[in-house]
């Protein structure tokens, strides 16, 4: 018996900041004091506040230690778990109170609008322990689904929650169970989509890393539902912690007996493979994804037919995205209307953002639909460093658009993003400030699809090229009023004809930045001005010759001997040679140079 | 698995150890004296005795914890139980069996060990 839990984040950020070198420090130090049969050391999955990595909490006092290093951990053995004094200099700064003592990560700012439903077993158990699965409910949901309810059940359950996919697209996940089901065949397929390619995004490999079996469960449910005994997860290979996990919770559950023959003795059979994906971002759109499975290349083929009569093999077969499946059994354990009270009228429940861009608390928050930006931003967010002003979010990534000022007190939920022609998306949520151009954003989502882009069909593959070289003759301030309404006819086109997903949502973020900072287009092709500051070309580095003393200190540091003037006297920048790197700005003691 | 029952089975045993992880201020914690006036006098054992009962017990509302000096540390090995709403009573000059005696009568059973109480000792 443990007196004492020591929960070590075994995420992927904490375990490239260091998590490996801790845990060995720690099973020495307790080794060494003694404390070995007292004090149990436990890895487990991402807590969302990877920018404060490793984390370490010590229960069952729930002290919340971040950023600690090796050199820390004798201090923690020897004060915290031999004598019972909390190590302050290492409490994360938000759990402090003003009395001196700590109070439960749950009550900051961070944690407290949070809502863990997808979430809640990250960073709570061990993901490698399948008991530790089971002792917060786990396996439950199914062995009920198995034994009490029949598939319909289910499925009238999944459809009275409300859940609508977290993949993207919202699609009524009970409807979709139930077109699997109604589809008659010898064989059918249950496919897990964790492909996750959004670039911003992490709450999929977290919930893999930090809960894998959740995912396990809630496959065989689907099983179960729409009649089918085989699964694949599609999980992509640049994720090596969640596929290891998953591959020990594969093993774990096939041991007790929870995936294979006969589950709970009902004769009910499941079995769930991994497949290991390159990484491309098409291979995320599900008929790509099926190919890919079935060892083709992974590109995309025109539906209908649709996966649910025709998919994987042939056969049909139910995809759904990590997230969607993390919410199933909480449906079946608490019912569809506890699910259904949280969320707004369309969008029921709760979901998962990756924060990040120009915003103090960076990482994973899960929220209940409805919550509005604001609150994300300025409370859960902590706001935006420097003292600077909130310009806008990007959500949905390199397929969504952005969210200006105007529409901060949006309640987040998939037909509000829609309404002002952005996506929920799998979640990234980026947050700009006034510094970001937006011209310059939409060239960088530009630049992944044009890499991303399949090249099976022509408006996508030239299409978004085009797009990307008009971006860029923009922010290289050679555009014309003219381009900006070609760029919109083009964005029009490509979204019309494009085959797949991919290329049919790829013009929106240049088609929302058009519509709401048209006038930093303007800008660029009128004024020739990059109203934000980021398009090197349209800068121009100069001293003020009043200011300048003439210290001779730019001069030095310019790495193209750009400046040159004499001692004491006026220094000047000469604009053929500056290369814009900004190291002369950052040196000036005077402040004699700008940007303009 | 063969039933349901053999998962809940797991699941009770797994639970009393768990039990240390949850976040409420609906616990009554036990709380033992281990600076190192406290280690000296033997407050280990008294600390170790206490944790193991708690989980064979299966209290799911109690945790055990340790803190730094207490300040009295002639009275050593010290055992504080905070119970949520209600005054914090001390006890002093513990031992392991006196340490069970407390958490059968006091923790389970809601009577303070008068005896063993810092009021009772100082006078
Ligand atoms: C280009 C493209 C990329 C996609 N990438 C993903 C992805 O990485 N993960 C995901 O779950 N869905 C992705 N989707 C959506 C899937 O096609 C599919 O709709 C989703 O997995 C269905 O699951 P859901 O109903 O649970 O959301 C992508 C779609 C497109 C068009
Ligand atoms: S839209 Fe783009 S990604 Fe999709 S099939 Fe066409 S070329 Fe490929
Ligand atoms: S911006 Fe860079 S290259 Fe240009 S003058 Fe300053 S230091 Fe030289
Ligand atoms: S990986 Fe440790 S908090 Fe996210």
């Amino acid at each position: 018996m443990y007196r004492s839990h020591v929960l070590v984040c075994g995420g992927t950020g904490c375990t490239s900041s260091g998590t490996p070198k801790i845990l060995e420090c720690l099973n020495e130090e307790i080794n060494k004091a003694g404390l070995k049969n007292e004090v149990a050391v436990v890895q487990t999955g991402c807590h969302g506040l990877c920018a404060l990595g490793p984390i370490v909490i010590v229960y069952p006092e729930a002290t919340f230690y971040s950023m600690v290093k090796p050199e820390d951990v004798p201090e923690i053995v020897n004060e915290h778990l031999l004598k019972g004094r909390i190590v302050q200099r290492l409490v994360y700064d938000e759990t402090k109170t003003e009395e001196g003592t700590v109070t439960s990560i749950n009550e900051t700012a961070f944690y407290k609008k949070q809502h863990r439903v997808a979430l809640r077993n990250c960073g709570v158990i061990n993901p490698e322990n399948i008991d530790e699965y089971i002792a917060t409910g786990g396996y439950e949901a199914l062995g009920r689904v198995l034994t009490e309810y029949t598939p319909d059940q289910v499925i009238q359950m999944i459809t009275d929650s409300g859940l609508r996919g977290r993949g993207g697209g919202g699609f009524p996940t009970g409807l979709k169970w139930k077109l699997a089901r109604a589809n008659e065949a010898d064989q059918k397929y249950v496919c897990c989509n964790a492909d996750e390619g959004d670039p911003g995004a992490f709450m999929d490999r977290s919930i893999l890393e930090g809960d894998p079996h959740v995912v396990l469960e809630a496959m065989a449910i689907a099983g179960y539902a729409i009649g089918a005994n085989q699964g694949y997860i599609y999980v992509r290979a640049e994720y090596p912690i969640a596929v290891k996990r998953l591959s020990i919770a594969i093993e774990q559950a096939r041991e007790y007996g929870l995936l294979g023959k006969n589950i709970f003795g009902t004769g009910f059979d499941f079995d769930i493979e991994l497949r290991l994906g390159a990484g491309a971002f098409v291979c995320g759109e599900e008929t790509a994804l099926m190919t890919s499975i079935e060892g083709n290349r992974g590109e995309p083929r025109p539906r209908p037919p649709f996966p649910a009569q025709k998919g994987l093999f042939g056969k049909p077969t139910l995809l759904n995205n990590v997230e969607t499946y993390a919410n199933i059994p909480q449906i079946i354990l608490n019912g569809p209307e506890w699910f259904a009270s949280m969320g707004t009228e369309k969008s029921k429940g709760t979901k998962v953002f990756a924060l990040g861009g120009k915003i103090n608390n960076t990482g994973l928050v899960e929220i209940p639909m409805g919550t509005t930006l604001r609150e994300v931003v300025e409370e859960i967010g902590g706001g935006i460093p420097n003292g600077k002003k909130f310009k806008a979010a990007q959500t949905g990534g390199p397929s969504g658009g952005c969210i200006p000022a105007e529409h901060f007190d949006i309640p987040i939920d998939y037909d509000n993003l829609i309404s002002i022609g952005s996506m929920m998306g799998s979640g990234g949520l980026i947050v700009m400030d006034e510094d970001n151009c937006m011209v310059d954003i939409a060239k960088f989502f530009l630049e992944f699809t044009v890499d991303e882009s399949c090249g099976k069909c022509t408006p996508c593959r030239i299409g978004t090229k085009r797009l990307h070289e008009m971006l860029d003759k923009i922010t290289q301030g050679q555009g014309t009023l003219e381009d900006i309404d070609k760029l919109e006819e083009l964005c029009y086109y490509i979204k019309e004809n494009s085959l797949c997903g991919l290329g049919q949502s790829a013009p929106n973020p240049v088609l929302s930045t058009i519509k709401y900072f048209r006038d930093e287009y303007v800008s660029h092709v009128v004024d020739k001005k990059c109203p934000a500051g980021v398009c090197k070309a349209l800068l121009s580095y100069v001293i003020d010759p009043e200011l300048c003393k003439g210290c001779t200190l730019c001069a030095r540091i310019c790495p193209n001997n750009a400046i040159s003037g004499k001692v004491k006297e006026a220094h000047s920048i000469d604009q053929s040679k500056c290369v814009k790197c900004g190291a002369c700005i950052e040196k000036c003691r005077f402040g004699a140079i700008s940007k303009r | 698995m063969k039933s349901l029952e053999e998962l809940r089975a797991i699941r009770a045993n797994m639970q009393a150890q768990m039990g240390l992880r949850k976040e409420d201020g609906n616990q009554t914690r036990i709380v033992v004296g281990m600076a190192t006036c406290g280690i000296a006098s033997g407050a280990r054992p008294v600390l170790v005795a206490l944790s193991d009962a708690v989980q064979e017990k299966g209290l799911k509302n109690v945790t055990v914890t340790q803190t730094g000096c207490i300040g009295l540390c002639k009275y050593e090995p010290i055992v504080e139980v905070i119970e949520p709403g209600k005054e914090k009573v001390t006890y002093v000059k513990m031992t392991p069996e006196k340490a069970l005696e407390v958490l059968e009568k006091h923790i389970i059973r809601g009577q303070i060990v008068k005896e063993y109480t810092i009021s009772e000792m100082i006078g």
